[in-house]
């Protein structure tokens, strides 16, 4: 005791306190370590992060309109968007400045893009003039006013002009309210007409069939990741093969073989018919609706419920089954109150590996699910590839992340992340 | 103009080894299209014969012409284009025009006049919808029924397809408002020259949609141009729309138990654009080849290959026979006098404006 206090700090053999010496060590191995990743989270950063980064800060982004329409937007700053009054001949003319330019520059339908999102109808009338008004004389040809209402009456709509002073920011939560099916009015959030309400729906849609796919995986590969664990190898071996074989199998060639399959001229139609469970007249619809995306999804997934459930049931020792039974537990006892409770991190694993597999999943809802059973992901991918509206595709990834996200930490709550085990 | 670039041209080509005008232009070709039996007949037609001319050019293939409009805007935001010659529909080119995402031409300084030195414009006359577009066949969306599964009577109008009480079963329609929001006006009752004006309109929409509403609960949409002859011939379906091509080889090349209704098939345009900010060496050969795939003899020569009409009035007497099944292809075209009876014209300018709402509508509808 004494001979510490005595001699201060313990030091290393240079003459540096230990303490400081060996974080130093440390901080060394460290950096080493994280040399040797370096090469991967540059990858992961470049290739991944930044890019998802870059789409879903589309969600926000709305400079264009200001990009565009920069003289029309200060014009703006001093109308009153309550009145029951158009904006003076000032707007009127910076808007037909910022259109002559637009219209040289092609950009004037990427403005009106954006706007018709918001209000339905702006694009043909942003269409329409901006193929007129580049032959214009912008520096003479006034009353603008007249000359546009004359060109397109959708100028004189008092809700056009709400609407671009609405959106006049360069950020906007308005792809994110479509997403849920609200819209930025006037006078604050409203809820969009009935005819154009989907995503909410498509959302809710998305969530209940997966789980009820994550459901139907847990009960069929319960079983079959039993029997690989305790079967002799030789016969888990051939069914290890059995369970793989579809895995290894391109996901479009299951997808159509489920559609030759399950179709109303297909091969279980046909053998209901022939074996007289069904009438010829009445066949099954099995595909093009939900039924059919469960079945080929949960068919598709199957492995990823199998193989985590599969490893930890290898852990589980066979002793303990039997000593439970020796114990005077029936049978059903000893797995429901012994085997059963050891296999559920394998459960956990295989569920949200499903589940968060599902509710992205896109290719196989597109092919067999008509238009009951598609998903979320099958209007991102339209909003993405056809229609052009990224920034409303971009709300609904990060809508589907927050959700995934959250279900996941409540996971965390529920079961413990550290009650999972993949291998 | 064109005769001081064609003299510079001469000069530079004279003074310089020919080596030097082989640097003007670019030696690889990135071609976009449609993939399937159309990319083969395009391969054949035009890129075959043009690699053949050209030693040491190459050309390669990309089957993204469905996603070209997303695609290209995001080649464009990126600021690395990388291909040379897109195919799209027409509605597309002008969408892509539009968007400044398509280079504007001069079509008859680009392209090669008539055998007979009709201008381009003029040989093409009214196809020329939008100036970044240069048409290469008319195709049109139509009908198939099977004969066998129709009973009797066979299909005679389009708006058999929403009669279900005559012909119960399912049908294919394609998963977009266009042609199918004007074939259900049309069969609730609005003449033909008033449907866009009906459609103009919020009640015209309303008017349409529940039309279709009618027929909803047995139509399978479909969005590849594949899907109907196969859902046809697997019994699937009893009628349903695609592009005539389609069916044609589903007909005469299968031999599968298809009959046509040509009752007001809409007819639309297919051709290419070159994308807008290409380096210069790579525009000269897109625009190069864009000469030759598209003059008179190229465009007739696809017909030997598939049953689109070829866009140039000056190719179509010589349309000949099927290369390898040796039929005429004349009855086969979709503007076939006999064919072309009740013909729906599609407006473009209309869609173009109108396309974002109605999508939006349809896609809500669909999903409702």
């Amino acid at each position: 005791m004494s001979d510490t206090t005595q001699n201060g700090p313990v030091l290393a053999a240079d003459g540096t306190p230990l303490k400081r010496s060996l974080a130093k060590a440390l901080r060394l191995q460290k950096l080493r370590a994280l040399m040797l990743i370096a090469p991967l989270l540059l990858f992961i950063l470049v290739t991944f992060i930044l890019p998802v980064g870059d789409m879903l800060f589309r969600s926000v982004d709305n400079r264009i309109v200001q990009e565009v329409l920069p003289k029309t937007v200060d014009a703006l700053e001093s109308w009153d968007p309550d009145s029951s009054e158009l904006p003076d001949e000032a707007v009127f003319a910076a808007l037909a400045v910022d259109m002559k330019a637009a219209a040289e520059l092609k950009v004037h339908t990427r403005v009106a893009k954006r706007l018709n999102y918001e209000n339905p109808g702006m694009s043909s009338v942003f269409r329409k003039s901006g193929r007129k008004i580049g032959k214009w004389d912008v520096e003479n040809d006034g009353p603008y006013k007249e000359r546009l209402i004359e060109l397109d009456d959708g100028w004189a709509d008092l809700e056009l002009w709400r609407t671009i002073k609405t959106y006049s920011g360069t950020r906007t939560a308005g792809y994110f309210l479509n997403a849920v099916d609200l819209k930025l009015g006037a006078d604050g959030v409203e809820v969009r007409p009935e005819t154009e309400r989907i995503y909410n729906t498509m959302l809710i849609r998305t969530m209940r069939m997966s789980l009820i796919i994550t459901f139907s995986c847990i009960m069929l590969g319960y079983p079959v990741a039993w029997l690989l664990a305790n079967l002799p190898t030789r016969k888990a071996n051939l069914l290890m093969i059995l369970v793989l074989l579809p895995f290894w199998t391109s996901l479009l060639v299951r997808t159509s073989s489920w559609k030759i399959l399950l179709q109303q001229q297909g091969v279980i139609n046909d053998v209901l018919v022939w074996i007289g469970l069904v009438a010829d007249d009445n066949r099954l619809v099995l595909i093009n609706n939900e039924l059919g995306t469960i079945i080929a999804m949960t068919h598709i997934l199957l492995p990823f419920m199998i193989l985590p459930m599969y490893s930890v049931m290898q852990t589980i020792q066979p002793t303990y089954l039997r000593a439970a039974k020796s114990l005077g537990a029936t049978n059903w006892t000893a797995f429901w109150r012994v085997y059963f409770p050891q296999s559920v991190p394998g459960i956990g694993a295989g569920s949200i590996l499903v589940f968060i597999l599902a509710v992205g999943y896109y290719i196989t809802p597109a092919l067999v699910g008509g238009t009951k059973g598609t998903f979320i992901s099958n209007l991102i991918a339209y909003h993405i590839s056809t229609s052009g509206n990224w920034g409303l595709g971009a709300a609904l990834g990060s809508i589907l992340l927050a959700v995934v996200l959250l279900l996941y930490w409540v996971y965390d709550k529920i079961v413990g992340i550290d009650n999972v085990k993949l291998g | 103009m064109k005769m001081t670039k064609l003299s510079a041209l001469a000069m530079t080509t004279a003074l310089i080894a020919p080596a030097a005008f082989a640097e003007d232009m670019a030696n690889e070709l990135t071609l976009v299209s449609w993939g399937g039996a159309y990319q083969d007949s395009q391969n054949k037609a035009y890129v075959e014969p043009y690699l053949a001319a050209n030693e040491g050019v190459s050309a390669v293939w990309d089957e993204s012409s469905a996603e070209a409009v997303a695609k290209l805007r995001a080649m464009n935001e990126a600021g690395n284009v990388t291909w040379d010659l897109v195919d799209v529909v027409a509605s597309d080119a002008m969408r892509l025009c539009d968007e400044g995402l398509a280079a504007e031409l001069d079509h008859d300084a680009d392209l090669a006049a008539a055998p007979d030195g009709t201008p381009a414009t003029e040989d093409f006359g009214d196809l020329l919808v939008s100036e970044c577009f240069v048409p290469q066949i008319v195709y049109s969306t139509t009908f198939g029924y099977r004969t066998d599964l129709v009973g009797a009577e066979a299909p005679t109008s389009v708006c058999d397809i929403f009669d279900l009480a005559k012909f119960p079963g399912k049908r294919s329609l394609q998963k977009r408002p266009i042609d199918n929001m004007e074939w259900a006006l049309y069969c609730d009752g609005v003449a033909k020259e008033d449907l866009y004006d009906v459609l103009g309109t919020d009640e015209g929409v309303t008017r349409a949609l529940n039309k279709l509403d009618t027929i909803k609960d047995s139509v399978v949409w479909w969005s590849a141009g594949a899907e109907t002859p196969q859902l046809l011939a697997d019994g699937e379906v009893v009628m349903g729309s695609t592009f005539n091509g389609r069916l044609f080889s589903a007909i005469a090349e299968q031999n599968q138990p298809i009959g046509m209704l040509w009752d007001m098939q809409s007819f639309d345009l297919d051709g290419w654009i070159v994308p807008a900010g290409l380096p210069a060496d790579r525009k000269a050969r897109a625009m190069d080849f864009l000469r030759f795939a598209t003059d008179t003899q190229r465009l007739a020569d696809q017909a030997a290959y598939i049953s689109y009409g070829p866009a140039r009035a000056s190719s179509a007497p010589l349309v000949g026979k099927h290369a390898v099944l040796g039929i005429e292809m004349a009855p086969h075209m979709p503007t076939d006098p006999a064919n072309s009876g009740n013909v729906h014209t599609y407006d473009y300018e209309w869609w173009a404006d109108n396309r974002d709402d109605l999508d939006a509508k349809f896609q809500a509808w669909l999903l409702q």
